[in-house]
């Protein structure tokens, strides 16, 4: 069964038509990037996945279960009250800038959505968030403030608070774009090691390296749309005029 | 008259300013922080209600609101209301002068929080209530310390008004005592009265500061 089902979803904003009939899915254990000029949509994208934008058009589900399905008039109606706490906690959104919260510790970031909106009982969350920490390399700042971390330390919390809800499915949305390209290093090493894990994963990068190594399948948007949905190898040797182009700016660099 | 004496004759004034001011921040600042959000909701009418009433409270005098609670039953009802409602007037026009201040206030603390902070929480599952509670009021508070500390200042200073409708008669008093006694020791007594309350507060107020300083 798939965890994601995307199926021809648009979405705009006013008059600007966005997301254009995008559909795609992804299955367990795989690991999907997304890559496309600034604008084509990829954020919007992943918003729309996560709930933070509500589509006009098209369906969404995870593992079978619909998030939004079209109504009879048309318009897409989506999962309500303890159905919609339900779905939320099935996936993990990994933002640019981090949004940690700068007035807890890094153990409450990571610990108080698990025991307050997931209701777990907080001596098993604080266990896991120990281990998620270990594994993020941050063992000893469990007690620091994000303002007390460098930019790559902040990613990675907001990685495990991510983590510590137990997704089935972890969304990136340029996660090491805010950050130097010793940082950068960091954050991939910490993704390649979920992947390793089987982690299902959907990262927007303009790392393009990284994403032909790790992914299962690249998606290339442009414009709104789905240029091509092919394996790395396909993509980086495509015909398409548009691929050539936009991957043509990456060699260069 | 001695000194003692003076200070025994002024201290009534002093309390009741003390109890002013306590009880306009305990009713004014939940106030304000309800009118902030509901303005926040954006119900056209409602929003205009709420823009109406604070420019009103910010752009007449506070004495002159206090003279219209006091003697607007009388003058506009022909009600005739107890002694007892002179404090209730004092407080009625002081909540409402400062609610409208302090409204204002979150509401500036409320918009300048960055949009992400509502995507995290969202994404968490968190619910808007949560939200707002957990993850943005504290970060608010932290944001508009300083501009409420100035506003309760002032709130201090602004305590001398109910002498307008006799609640308050230090000043009454005070100017009887010096004229009778050509002194000018009441006029100090109540500087210096007010500024070792301001003092308090300032110090109160660093203090909370401080507190909130562990992070950024
Ligand atoms: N909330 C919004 N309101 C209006 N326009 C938006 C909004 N969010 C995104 N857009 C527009 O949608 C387009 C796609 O944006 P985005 O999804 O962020 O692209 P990408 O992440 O690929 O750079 C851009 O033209 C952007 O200006
Ligand atoms: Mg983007």
């Amino acid at each position: 069964m798939n965890i994601l089902n995307i199926e021809h979803i648009s979405k705009s904003f006013d008059d600007l038509c966005v997301l254009k009939d995008i559909s795609f899915s992804v299955s367990e254990g795989e690991i999907v990037s997304i890559i496309g000029p600034s604008g084509s949509g990829k954020s919007t994208l992943l918003r729309c996945a996560t709930m933070l934008e509500y589509v006009d058009q098209g369906t969404i589900s995870y593992m079978g279960q619909p998030m939004c399905r079209m109504g009879g008039d048309g318009k897409p109606l989506y999962v309500k009250g303890r159905e919609e706490k339900e779905m939320r906690s099935r996936y993990g959104l990994v933002f640019q800038n981090f949004n940690l919260f700068p007035h807890f510790s890094v153990l409450k970031n990571i610990m108080d959505a698990p025991v307050k909106v997931q209701k777990r009982p907080p001596e098993e969350v604080k266990k896991q968030a120990y281990e998620l920490l270990e594994k993020m390399g941050l063992q000893d700042k469990a007690d620091a403030y994000p303002c007390q971390l460098s930019g790559g330390q902040q990613q990675r919390v907001s990685i495990a608070r991510a983590l510590a809800m137990q997704p089935k499915i972890l969304f990136f949305d340029e996660p090491t774009s805010a950050l130097d390209p010793e940082l950068t290093i960091e954050i991939l090493k910490v993704i390649r090691q979920l992947a390793a894990e089987k982690m299902t994963m959907v990262i927007v990068t303009h790392e393009m390296n990284f994403a032909k190594e790790v992914s299962h399948k690249m998606i290339f948007m442009d414009k709104g749309v789905i240029v091509e949905e092919t394996t790395p190898e396909e993509l980086f040797r495509s015909d398409n005029e548009r691929t050539k182009r936009f991957l043509g700016q990456y060699a260069l660099r | 008259m001695s000194f003692l004496t003076m200070l025994q004759v002024m201290g009534n004034g002093m309390l009741k300013s003390i109890g002013i001011f306590l009880w306009t921040l305990l009713l004014s600042l939940p106030l304000g922080l309800v009118i902030a959000v509901i303005r926040q909701k954006k119900l056209p009418v409602v929003t205009q209600i709420i823009k109406i009433y604070i420019s009103l409270m910010r752009g007449t005098p506070l004495m002159l609101q206090l003279l219209v609670v006091f003697f607007g039953p009388f003058y506009l009802f022909k009600i005739r209301l107890s002694d007892g409602y002179r404090f209730i007037a004092v407080l009625i026009a002081f909540v409402l002068n400062y609610a409208a201040y302090f409204a204002e206030i979150y509401r500036s603390g409320i918009e300048s929080m960055p949009i992400g902070q509502y995507e995290a929480a969202t994404v968490l599952g968190y619910s808007k209530t949560q939200t707002f509670l957990k993850i943005i009021l504290p970060q608010v508070i932290k944001r508009i310390f300083p501009a409420l500390t100035n506003e309760v200042i002032t709130l201090v200073k602004d305590t001398s008004l109910a002498f307008s409708i006799a609640y308050v008669e230090m000043f009454t008093v005070a100017k009887q005592i010096a004229a009778k006694e050509t002194t000018m020791l009441p006029f100090v007594i109540a500087g210096v009265f007010y500024y070792v309350f301001n003092f308090l507060v300032a110090f109160i107020s660093e203090r909370i500061e401080k507190k909130m300083d562990y992070y950024r």
